[in-house]
């Protein structure tokens, strides 16, 4: 007996906040992926980067309508569809914003913060007029709907299970782009030694503007996943933004694996701590561990040796 | 090397700020007015720090809204106790504690809210525990050589802790409405016209202390290292300085300002709130001191006017282009004129005034360098 509680309650209760956990974890994964890209890879604080992600989300919810009102037969599938779209749009968003203005700031971080900061009301503000102030939901496939019984007490929602899933593809393939592919064998050598990179020939303006676009465009399949789980309004990236900065200086800024094991371990400290105390409480503790750990330990957890 | 404080430019520059919110403001705007002006002013304290801090130091905080909040609530606390006199709780089921506590089921004062009831406490607590708290921070960051964009991210999570707490502990802090209904001063009425004009001039002659005290930190042998510091820190710690030292100071200075500007903002307006603490006020901060000129004391004066001016005025006729106009603003002011308003005096009006008195053209100041040399860098 655990307070009130029997033994296969409170550890059904465990497993319940944990799968909890692991849904706000593939948010924060799917958000501080395309986060780490820029800001590991470049250097680049965007704090528009919730709004890419809220662009996502729009293109899937007009999707969703478009083919519910002109294709029905196509709904169980709507998905795939606008997964594709929404990182084609936000990519393509990200490497004109890069074009614009991201690269004329390269050189001065700080100052990449304050007009991305600047962007992202902008857009925010665009959003509320464009789609309105109110907060819109998708509607999902059968197919999605519903959830399993693993035991009597625990059930799992099957669009949690199909984010996570999601989640872990999107991993493999940006894992695979980045360590395998010539291409991001030619990021990885513009982040360790750009005048070295050019002197042997790669681009590095195009993979700049290439790897923003990836971001970017990460973010917009994130947000197109987040609608599975939630409702999406112009102030939804916002709120997340603090939180995935967080993820990814706690992971070690230029450490892709480092993104995903502090993403695991935030969602599932939060997560795990909502049901002993106020959801505020958890959140804020969960916030003060991580600064006090980054206090004593700066470069985060995962820590790429390189020479300067 | 200048050994005077002010240059006669710099004389005629504070002259003119001083006339204005003096004379000009009081002379031409009905108490109502002047009190907006006057809250506009609270702001200008938090940009004054910036400019040192950010400006000068390069250190760019995005949470000089916990500071401006902790200054505001510590008076705050103090305002609201003075108001929940017995007497006038005598209809809650305890008397004596702030009507949100009660509402909240809190029945007796918590210890921490105690000491608040003294004024000299409260007043030293105004500056003493923002500054604390700067300490701690700045302590914690620089000593580790934190800096840069790290800095400003753990700023802001702290910001966003800070206004998550308050929000959550309803019953010690009046959560998201914060601490409303505030009366008296010492028995002073301070909601009345005669108040808030009385008020509107120590929250004036304030200001301008903090923008001679600023000064002098500028001028002084400090002001000269916190720029090469900013420029190249290594430099200065090979030349056998102690940067993280002065990191900190300049950090707890700025913190210091912006303490005062949220005490008179409470005393001014008459309440405080998270809304003042969080991530969103924190870098609308910073805006007011990148409007004005980040290297420019006077500029953050100007820049905080302006640009609240600018949204209060925009926010009553088109709501929905504010944040436009916001948004471009941020982006403008690091992408066409970097150094505010003030560079912008310096390049087109100071030449042709120049022009006018036929003179030679004073020579370029030295602040408008840094920027620039960034630039090159970048190219």
């Amino acid at each position: 007996m655990i307070g009130d509680y029997t033994l296969l309650e409170f550890s059904s209760i465990l497993a319940m906040q944990g799968f909890a956990g692991l849904i706000l974890f593939s948010v924060f994964v799917l958000m501080a992926l395309g986060l780490a890209i820029i800001f590991g890879q470049m250097g680049v604080i965007n704090m528009a980067h919730g709004e890419f992600m809220i662009l996502g989300a729009y293109v899937t919810w007009l999707c969703s309508g478009l083919v519910t009102a002109y294709a029905p037969a196509l709904f169980p599938a709507y998905f795939f569809i606008a997964m594709a779209l929404a990182f084609i749009v936000t990519g393509a968003l990200g490497i004109l914003v890069e074009w614009a203005m991201i690269r004329h700031l390269y050189r001065r971080p700080l100052d990449t913060l304050l007009a991305t900061w600047g962007l992202s009301l902008i857009l925010q503000q665009l959003y509320r007029s464009v789609f309105g102030a109110r907060e819109v939901g998708v509607s999902l496939p059968d197919w999605m709907m519903g959830s399993f019984a693993l035991t009597d007490i625990i059930e799992v929602p099957i669009n949690g299970i199909f984010v996570m899933a999601l989640t872990m593809l999107i991993s493999l393939a940006v894992f695979l782009l980045m360590f395998r592919s010539r291409w991001g064998k030619q990021v990885r050598a513009v982040v360790q030694n750009r005048a070295m990179a050019g002197a042997v020939g790669i681009n590095t303006k195009k993979v700049d503007r290439l790897t923003f676009g990836l971001g970017c465009g990460v973010a917009g399949v994130a947000g197109s996943a987040f609608t599975m789980i939630g409702s999406t309004g112009p102030t939804a990236g916002q709120l997340y933004i603090v939180d995935t900065f967080l993820v990814v200086v706690f992971g070690g800024a230029a450490s892709l694996l480092g993104t995903i094991a502090s993403a695991f371990t935030i969602s599932q400290a939060q997560s795990t701590m909502e049901f002993f105390m106020s959801g505020s409480m958890a959140k804020v503790l969960t916030l003060l561990t991580v600064v006090g750990i980054l206090m004593l330990r700066p470069e985060g957890l995962f820590t790429l040796k390189m020479r300067r | 090397m200048n050994t005077t404080l002010y240059t006669r430019r710099e004389w005629i520059a504070l002259a003119i700020v001083a006339a204005l919110i003096l004379i000009v403001f009081p002379v031409t705007m009905d108490v109502f007015r002047l009190n907006l002006v006057g809250k506009y002013l609270t702001y200008a304290f938090v940009a004054v720090g910036l400019v040192l801090c950010w400006g000068h130091g390069g250190i760019l905080s995005l949470g000089q809204g916990i500071f401006f909040g902790l200054g505001g609530y510590c008076m705050a606390m103090f305002l609201k106790l003075e108001a929940s006199s017995p007497e006038n709780t005598a209809i809650q089921s305890t008397p004596g504690i702030p009507d949100f506590m009660d509402w909240n089921q809190v029945t007796e004062l918590p210890f921490w809210w105690v000491p608040f009831k003294s004024f000299p406490f409260a007043a030293a607590a105004v500056i003493l525990v923002p500054v604390v708290f700067a300490y701690v921070i700045g302590a914690a960051m620089f000593k580790r050589r934190v800096g840069g964009v790290y800095f400003a991210i753990i700023t802001q999570a702290i910001a966003a802790i800070l206004t998550i707490l308050i929000i959550g502990q309803q019953g010690y802090t009046g959560g998201v409405n914060g601490i409303t209904d505030l009366r008296t001063l010492l028995g002073w009425d301070i909601r009345t016209d005669s108040a808030k004009f009385i008020l509107y001039f120590v929250n004036a002659v304030l200001l301008i202390a903090v923008l001679v005290l600023g000064q002098m930190v500028r001028m002084s042998k400090f002001g000269r290292l916190l720029i090469a510091m900013r420029d190249k820190e290594d430099r200065v710690r090979f030349s056998g300085y102690s940067v993280a030292d002065f990191k900190i100071f300049i950090f707890c200075l700025a913190a210091a300002f912006s303490a005062i500007g949220g005490a008179m903002f409470t005393l001014q307006v008459g309440f405080m709130s998270p809304s003042f603490v969080g991530i969103v006020p924190s870098i609308e901060m910073v805006i007011f001191a990148a409007v004005g000129g980040r290297l420019s004391l006077f500029g953050a004066v100007y820049g905080a006017l302006i640009v609240n001016w600018a949204k209060t005025s925009f926010s009553e006729t088109f709501p929905e282009l504010w944040l436009f106009a916001m948004g471009g603003l941020f982006i403008a002011v690091v992408m066409a004129f970097p150094n505010g308003l003030a560079g912008l005096y310096r390049s087109h009006v100071e030449p042709f005034l120049a022009k006018l008195t036929r003179k030679s053209p004073p020579s370029p100041a030295p602040d408008t360098a840094p920027v620039e040399a960034v630039k090159l860098a970048a190219e």
